[in-house]
């Protein structure tokens, strides 16, 4: 309730007011735009699988989509869930106020909910693990940073694109009874995309006082003197996935049947935008999945011996938290710009993969691992030339020989680095290995709880 | 599942165009300002009214308009599982942010200005439709306390399934996962104010059910209506004119 008083606060001026209004009756809208016109809509995606942040003019939301293993509903048994939790930070509009959520979150949440589950736009079936048992629960996570107006389209379109890159891990069942689940990790098997049958995009219309006012997309400015609002949700095909229109401006039949052919274009031009987003979203991904190899080619022909197995895994990890870096320094979606720096992305590569062979730390995916920025690679690099080339050999390989399991190597990874300026002053590799183990086991025995 | 049978009957005996019997009854709760029951069929909700009185708490104070509020909630035991449900949950609040302002839309809220006006609705019996009927209930109620409206406010739903369009769904059909739309209209401006729908359904297939929903919204009116001018009746009949 308290949202309502900050909201008549926060009121639209009554000169404000009326121009809006006097401008619209010649078609004219405050931002420039014809009443039937979209602002403009980028779609950014995040380093990680399954976020997205959505502009849509002024208007910013992001959005993440995580995966869990449950119990399935008791009247769904094979079926995955679905579930959208809203945030409207307080740093958005002065009416959204901290801690509980308001109505309007609540049926911002339930349209994008709504749109996505009645639609059976998700194979949820797909989601399955143990029928009865165990499904994958999927959580959209949608956080209004900025509100522009129109929060509804712009939340939705954030879920749905967050929803198209997510990936889960694969997992398989074993043990004698087939009822042991094991969860496969990145590394180990590529993780899947969601099944999605098609796209439910939402429009939202603005109703006046006059009845052949309608325009789309609403501003903020507009949203707080239009009377009545209409979101629509359909996809490219032109079926209608649901419609909210909580009460406001009574229309006509007519006019709704209108806005409904109108939300029906708009929806393929928005499918097409994010489907495009996605597409180069994706092919960046699998580049980057290339990269990875070459990368460790480039390490091989640097000296190497080929027995250093795990050394190479390093390598490989350690490019790709390279690249990852500086695609985050681009705010990195545009790939073609990601692609006009690759050349000397690949050189600065190489040459801290070689700097990291002589600390003789892997490093990896771990985000701790970003603080340890070139400059300190450099400092340890320079104390550590003084060692002579042959100490150099001895110490990667006795690192290799204790770490039998490749996959340990990840796990001790972000220790090592952390360490890795001290371990140039000692130059005493052994001993140093030695003190590092108790933490390596400790941190090992963390991630895998998690994991479960 | 077959929802419509060869013969045009649908689970509970009606045919498609059909809607259960309604049943209305003004003055249900003796303190408010204006009560009513609405039925539908098995659905079964109450309606209470209390305002135009003075703002509760000042903040919310309006100087150019009232207040109105809404309150939609269902009793543990109108559904078939017992269950006890967290008060708030996400669709009641929901539902009550659509009864407000479908109410806000119909009340002449300008007149009264520094006054707040709530509405009360709790569900008794639950069977598919319960948007509706307190929307149906919610303008009895409104009508009984004397609070100037532009129009009725009359609901009514509507659904898709065996590629038949369907009026009025009860709980087995709502829940059968096909379309399902529930329409708000004020009946005399002819004027759509609440609409709500879900699952897919094409553009063409839905102005058919959109239009047979407004005949049930229409029926709905006439009923309410002649309900009003009764207890109007009765009114007058009391004071003995």
């Amino acid at each position: 309730m308290e949202h309502q008083r900050l909201q008549q606060l926060t009121k639209i001026t009554i000169n404000d007011k009326k121009f809006i209004q006097t401008a619209l009756l010649s078609d004219l809208r405050v931002d420039g735009r014809r009443p039937l016109d979209y602002r403009k809509l980028t779609v950014k995606f995040g380093r990680d699988d399954g976020s997205a942040e959505v502009k849509l003019g002024d208007t910013y939301v992001i959005s993440f989509v995580t995966a869990q293993l449950l119990q399935p509903y008791k009247d769904r048994p094979n079926e995955g869930s679905l579930s959208v939790f809203t945030e409207f930070s307080p740093m958005a509009d002065p009416s959204f106020e901290p801690g509980r959520a308001s109505e309007s979150a609540v049926e911002l949440g339930r349209i994008v909910d709504r749109g996505l589950r009645e639609s059976r736009a998700i194979d949820t079936e797909s989601l399955c693990v143990v029928a009865g048992k165990l499904v994958w629960a999927i959580r959209i996570d949608i956080h209004v940073i900025d509100n522009g107006g129109n929060l509804v389209d712009a939340a939705n379109v954030a879920a749905l694109a967050a929803l198209l890159t997510f990936r889960r891990p694969e997992c398989s069942l074993t043990g004698e009874d087939g009822q042991q689940v094991v969860v496969h990790p990145p590394e180990e098997r590529d993780p899947l995309p969601l099944i999605i049958h098609h796209l439910p995009i939402a429009v939202t219309f603005g109703f006046f006082s006059n009845e052949n006012l309608v325009v789309i997309d609403p501003t903020y400015h507009e949203e707080s003197v239009m009377t009545g609002r209409m979101t629509a949700t359909l996809n490219a095909n032109g079926d209608v996935c649901s419609i909210q229109k909580a009460g406001g401006e009574g229309v006509s039949q007519r006019v709704i049947m209108h806005c409904l052919k109108l939300a029906h274009v708009k929806a393929g031009d928005i499918t097409a935008k994010i489907r495009d987003a996605v597409e180069i979203h994706n092919t960046e991904r699998a580049l980057r999945k290339i990269k990875r190899h070459t990368s460790s080619v480039a390490v091989d022909v640097c000296g190497t011996t080929a027995t250093l197995g795990g050394k190479q895994n390093q390598s490989v990890d350690d490019k790709n938290v390279n690249h990852l870096d500086q695609l985050k320094l681009k705010d990195g979606v545009n790939d073609m710009e990601c692609d006009a720096k690759t050349p000397g992305q690949v050189q600065s590569n190489k040459r801290d993969g070689v700097s990291n062979n002589f600390i003789g730390g892997p490093s990896s995916w771990d985000p701790y691992s970003e603080r340890v920025d070139s400059d300190s690679l450099k400092a340890s690099l320079a104390s550590r030339g003084q060692s002579t080339p042959h100490s150099k050999q001895n110490d990667s390989r006795s690192e290799t020989k204790r770490e039998e399991q490749p996959k340990e190597v990840k796990t001790n990874s972000s220790s090592a680095m952390d360490i890795a300026p001290n371990e140039g002053q000692s130059n005493e590799g052994k001993t140093l290995k030695d003190a590092v183990k108790p933490k390596h086991k400790r941190k090992k025995k963390a991630s895998s709880n998690g994991r479960n | 599942m077959e929802y419509v049978s060869p013969e045009g009957l649908r689970l509970d005996g009606r045919r498609p165009m059909e809607m259960r019997q309604i049943r209305a009854e003004i003055g249900a709760v003796s303190k408010a300002d204006g009560s009513a029951v609405f039925e539908m069929g098995n659905t079964k909700v109450i309606a209470a009214v209390y305002g135009p009185r003075q703002v509760q708490n000042k903040s919310q104070q309006m100087s150019d308009q009232a207040l109105v509020r809404c309150e939609y909630s269902m009793a543990n035991f109108s559904t078939g599982d017992r269950m006890r449900k967290p008060k708030g949950d996400r669709r009641s609040t929901e539902i009550s942010l659509v009864i407000r302002q479908t109410m806000e839309a119909c009340i002449l809220t300008h007149l009264m200005p520094h006054s707040q006006i709530d509405i009360f609705v709790q569900v008794l019996q639950a069977d598919g439709g319960t948007r509706s009927a307190c929307i149906n209930a919610a303008t009895l109620a409104l009508a009984d306390a004397g609070i100037p409206m532009r129009d009725l406010v009359t609901s009514c739903s509507a659904g898709y399934l065996n590629s038949t369009p369907l009026l009025d769904l009860n709980y087995v059909e709502d829940s059968a996962g096909g379309a399902d739309v529930t329409l708000g209209i004020l009946p005399k401006l002819d004027k759509v104010t609440l609409l709500q729908m879900d699952s897919k359904l094409p553009i063409d297939i839905l102005e058919n059910v959109m239009q047979l929903a407004i005949e049930g919204c229409k029926a709905v009116a006439n009923y309410i209506r002649e309900i009003l001018l009764e207890n109007t009746k009765q009114l007058e009949y009391r004071r003995g004119v």
